[in-house]
């Protein structure tokens, strides 16, 4: 109900010297008329030394009303006004009580200056990345010794879970790991055919294409597909089960969320990740062999030989030796965001959204101290 | 059912005068095969509290989310404040649904939002007052379901269940509802705070005028201010009225449920004050 559409909207009556009756709704459904009403009693008010509110006519009072009514009294009176309710419906006494106007005092806020505020909201952030570190650390570590205690113990080790989450994390991933890698295997090809014709070279676009593929593209599209999409379901299901305090349940039972929720996940990420990138290598591989066929003239069995040419087995174990450890930062920080959940629904996105650009984050830096790894051993 | 019909009858003998705020007539609500509602009738009057019992599972959610428009229904009327709600236009509809407040079982607070926040949040979207006004009528609806006013800018993970769902009530209230719905209001609070929370909503019942149609499994809240009580089974409302009407009912469920081994205690209890 909005203020236009109301029936009886408030009203203030000027009723001779010192006198002014109210009518109409004094409901909070009258909004802004409310406000500017209860301005007039008290503009209307101010010019006499005292003053009868006759509230006979109002049809309809709410706690919204009372309290206006009672604050623009109250305003008033501190102008050293007498001011006098009369003729008040029985009704709306208990309303007149239940609102009567009061001073909250809300508690004060420190006011400081935006610079300072800037300074502090950066020192924090440093202070908490380097926790972030340490915390991510001490996971790594607990996440070993669960591994190592699951070793010793191997009853303990939930085969169904971890068949389930590859499931869920690695073969549902595969038509769209599939689709993204044929894409950028033809897009890479269709370029490197493109530029290179310029130098008449265009025949070492298939050495550009294996050698990209292979050592990076790969893994690493692969690695930043799953991160968006296990890597923020394995944060929303951890934090929404600490917010239900399902967390909690399983700990008083004596069991530990590391041996029964975050080692089966990561576990399956870790299984799953070669695979993906295996799958995501041939697919774009492929790609980039049928645009060399339709746009570069290379037909499938030049693309093979010259493909067997450039490539060894190490350009391709390369790719696939990362993806493990990718799976492994994945895993742990998805978990450990989804377990920094608090309670409410806000914090679960902002946990989720943390891990997944963490983690994209991670995989990068991942992957470049890998290629300086390997060029320093020279594999 | 000759229950429901002797119960009726005694019923709008009393309260004949009373405007009629909800009415329910063969209402059929179902999910699947099962019926959980089976024409079913209920009527709640202006200004009375209505409590509302009946065995779990046996749709006493259901009727209330039925009633509020989150269920569909499949046959059958429901008119508040005699309108009905599934026959007006979206701009009548919001206007109705701004005459109730509701309290969900679970609080349902706006996780994301402080408690003044959550009470403003109907008054921002509904209405257009000044924010000085609109932190005034929280600081108020906070006092009034007795938070204390450091509560207002908590976050409701930070508050006790106890506050939650005082917290709730207070957003319940935030645009001054003519019909309260609370779903278990006393559900999961310690005898103490339930008898406070009872006392609370019969004082707001009183002073601002309120009709409340309340669900409770909470015995003690039904004799202390329950007007009226309806009780369902069977996907029907079996009887309602004075709460003395169903004591001598001679339905089996209801001989259970008020004169089961909790039930006796209280009712023995309730009799002695009475006969006092």
């Amino acid at each position: 109900m909005s203020a236009e559409s109301l029936q009886y909207p408030p009203e203030v009556l000027l009723a001779g010297v010192g006198r002014m009756s109210l009518s109409g709704d004094w409901t909070l459904a009258a909004s802004r008329l409310l406000e500017t009403n209860a301005q007039k009693i008290v503009e209307q008010g101010s010019h006499g030394t005292s003053l009868i509110i006759d509230l006979q006519a109002v049809s309809h009072l709410d706690t919204a009303g009372a309290w206006v009514i009672n604050k623009a009294q109250r305003e008033l009176t501190q102008a050293r006004i007498n001011v006098a309710l009369e003729r008040i419906r029985p009704e709306y006494e208990a309303m007149l009580r239940e609102a009567a106007y009061r001073d909250f005092h809300p508690p004060q806020r420190n006011r400081s200056s935006l610079i300072f505020d800037l300074l502090v909201d950066l020192g924090a952030s440093v202070v908490g990345a380097f926790h972030d570190f340490y915390r991510g650390v001490a996971f790594l570590g607990e996440f070993v010794s669960t591994l190592a205690y699951v070793a010793i113990n191997p009853k303990h080790f939930r085969f169904t879970a971890l068949v389930s989450h590859m499931e869920s994390f690695g073969l549902r991933s595969a038509p769209i790991i599939i689709l993204i890698n044929i894409l950028v295997g033809a897009i890479v090809a269709q370029q490197g055919i493109f530029q290179l014709e310029r130098f008449g070279a265009s025949s070492l676009a298939v050495d550009l294409i294996g050698i990209l593929v292979l050592r990076e593209l790969g893994v690493l599209l692969t690695s930043i597909m799953i991160a968006g999409r296990s890597g923020s379901a394995i944060t929303a299901e951890i934090g929404s089960m600490k917010m239900r305090e399902e967390i909690d349940a399983l700990r008083v039972m004596g069991l530990s969320a590391n041996e029964v929720l975050i080692a089966p996940r990561v576990l399956a990420l870790v299984c799953s990740l070669p695979i993906l990138t295996f799958i995501a290598d041939m697919s774009a591989l492929l790609g980039g062999m049928m645009v060399a066929w339709g746009y570069g003239d290379i037909s499938p069995v030049a693309f093979l030989s010259l493909l067997k040419a450039a490539i060894a087995f190490r350009t391709f174990a390369v790719g696939l030796i990362k993806a493990p450890f990718m799976a492994l930062v994945i895993g742990l920080i998805a978990a450990m965001d989804g377990l920094a959940t608090e309670g409410s629904a806000e914090s679960l996105g902002r946990q989720v959204t943390s891990s997944v650009v963490k983690s994209i984050f991670m995989v990068i830096v991942l992957d470049g101290l890998f290629a300086m790894f390997f060029a320093a051993i020279n594999y | 059912m000759t229950f429901t019909n002797t119960a009726l009858t005694q019923d709008q003998m009393a309260s004949q005068d009373s405007e009629v705020i909800i009415r329910v007539r063969d209402l059929v609500v179902g999910f699947g095969e099962k019926l959980v509602m089976n024409r079913l009738n209920l009527d709640v009057y202006r200004g009375e509290v209505l409590g509302f019992v009946g065995g779990s599972g046996q749709g006493k959610s259901v009727l209330t989310r039925a009633i509020l428009g989150l269920v569909p229904i499949r046959a059958g009327a429901i008119e508040i404040f005699g309108q009905n709600r599934n026959a007006l236009d979206p701009a009548n509809r919001r206007a109705l649904e701004q005459r109730w407040g509701v309290l969900f079982q679970n609080g349902a607070l706006f996780s994301g939002l402080t408690v003044k926040q959550n009470i403003q949040m109907p008054m921002r979207e509904m209405r257009h007052i000044s924010q000085k006004l609109m932190d005034e009528l929280a600081m108020l609806k906070i006092e009034l379901v007795g938070l204390s006013l450091d509560a207002a800018d908590k976050f409701p993970s930070e508050l006790s269940g106890g506050m939650v769902k005082r917290a709730a009530l207070a957003r319940a209230l935030a645009l001054d509802p003519e019909l309260l719905f609370l779903d278990e209001p006393t559900s999961g609070l310690d005898p103490i705070g339930a008898a406070e929370f009872d006392e609370l909503i019969s004082t707001l019942q009183h002073s601002l005028g309120l009709t409340v149609f309340m669900v409770t499994h909470d015995l003690d809240s039904l004799y202390s201010i329950c007007d009226r009580v309806a009780a369902l089974a069977e996907g029907k409302v079996i009887a309602q009225g004075p709460l003395k009407n169903l004591l001598e009912s001679p339905h089996p469920w209801l001989k259970a449920y008020f004169h089961g081994v909790r039930g006796e205690r209280l009712t023995s209890t309730f009799g002695d004050y009475r006969n006092n």
